[in-house]
């Protein structure tokens, strides 16, 4: 199966993630320029971390409008695995593929870290490594963090078991400890923290590889492999 | 041509660390009668003319809401006024 991992001026983690698909999922992985408007032959896509176009305006609010993005609801839409991590889960609430938006982190500061989660939702295509109510620990690193909706949304989000995954104590000040949420059709996650720097020891943990590892199993198992 | 300025700023719902750590800084300055800080964005768009005034009013909502304020949480308002043509 193959990956596509999206760079828009300004991601910065996009290395990471293609190293994290190549060498340890043993996959096949492509950088695809924000400038493109195909992802024909692609599995899943991955949208990395980082400061696309300065964060200018808003995070993400103008990647949400590159020449890829049209292509990106698309894909969405057909059901396939997207992931937004950091400025990638930015990218996602702007281009509506998300509910809600992500504020200023409540202490105005940026936060560099690990934090322990907690998995809240074992059964998606995401998920599925990680026992219920597992704890993992990831690196978080973002200013603009604080996950926030409304009441109506909140309720819905609960009821439809779209949170993938809650912070164990709340670093940022997100809405009912969001750290990361799907969409209600289940292919669309995006997340805070950052899996793609937690694949090995030596990075001081390997508990995101479960991330990539689930999209890998879900594909399979549905055996949309194209060669 | 026309001048919209437009005004963005947070719901009131939104916490606002940035209004908040300069309220603080007013208080530490003896400013003590300020009782509210609200700190948004503040957007100039220089018009060319060709569209009447209904339909410079619509495009420029139009420009709010898919790209200047994101509705989940900011609310904007702005004004049109009409200026001198360049020279």
């Amino acid at each position: 199966m193959k990956f596509a991992v999206l760079a828009f001026p300004g991601s910065n983690c996009e290395m990471d993630l293609y190293n994290a698909i190549k060498d340890i999922i043993k996959e096949d992985v492509e950088l695809v320029s924000y400038k493109k408007n195909t992802l024909e032959g692609f599995d899943a896509v991955l949208i990395p971390g980082g400061f696309s176009y300065g964060d200018y305006l808003r995070s993400g609010a103008i990647a949400r409008f590159s020449p890829i993005i049209p292509d990106l609801q698309e894909f969405a839409k057909s059901g396939k695995p997207v992931l937004g991590i950091c400025n990638g889960f930015q990218i996602l609430t702007e281009a509506g593929l998300l509910p809600g938006s992500l504020q200023k982190n409540v202490s105005a500061k940026f936060i560099c870290k690990t934090e322990p989660l907690v998995v809240n939702n074992n059964h998606s295509m995401f998920s599925s490594e990680y026992q219920e109510g597992q704890m993992i620990n990831l690196p978080i690193a973002h200013g603009d963090g604080n996950y926030y909706c409304d009441q109506d949304t909140l309720r819905e989000l609960i009821a439809n078991d779209q949170i993938v995954f809650k912070y164990d104590s709340n670093p940022n000040g997100s809405i009912d400890n969001i750290a990361g949420i799907i969409n209600k059709q289940g292919n669309v996650l995006g997340m805070m923290p950052h899996p793609e720097r937690a694949v090995e020891a030596v990075l001081g943990s390997d508990d995101g590889k479960g991330v990539f590892q689930s999209i890998v199993n879900h594909i399979k198992s549905r055996g949309v492999i194209y060669e | 041509m026309a001048l919209a300025k437009v005004y963005v700023n947070y719901k009131k719902s939104i916490l606002n660390p940035e209004a908040e750590a300069v309220h603080k800084a007013l208080k530490r300055l003896g400013y003590d009668n300020v009782e509210d800080v609200k700190l948004g964005k503040y957007f100039e768009l220089t018009v060319a003319d060709g569209k009447s005034k209904d339909e410079l009013d619509k495009e420029i909502n139009e420009i709010c809401d898919k790209l200047l304020a994101n509705y989940n949480m900011e609310n904007y308002h702005y004004e049109i006024e009409e200026t001198e043509a360049a020279q």
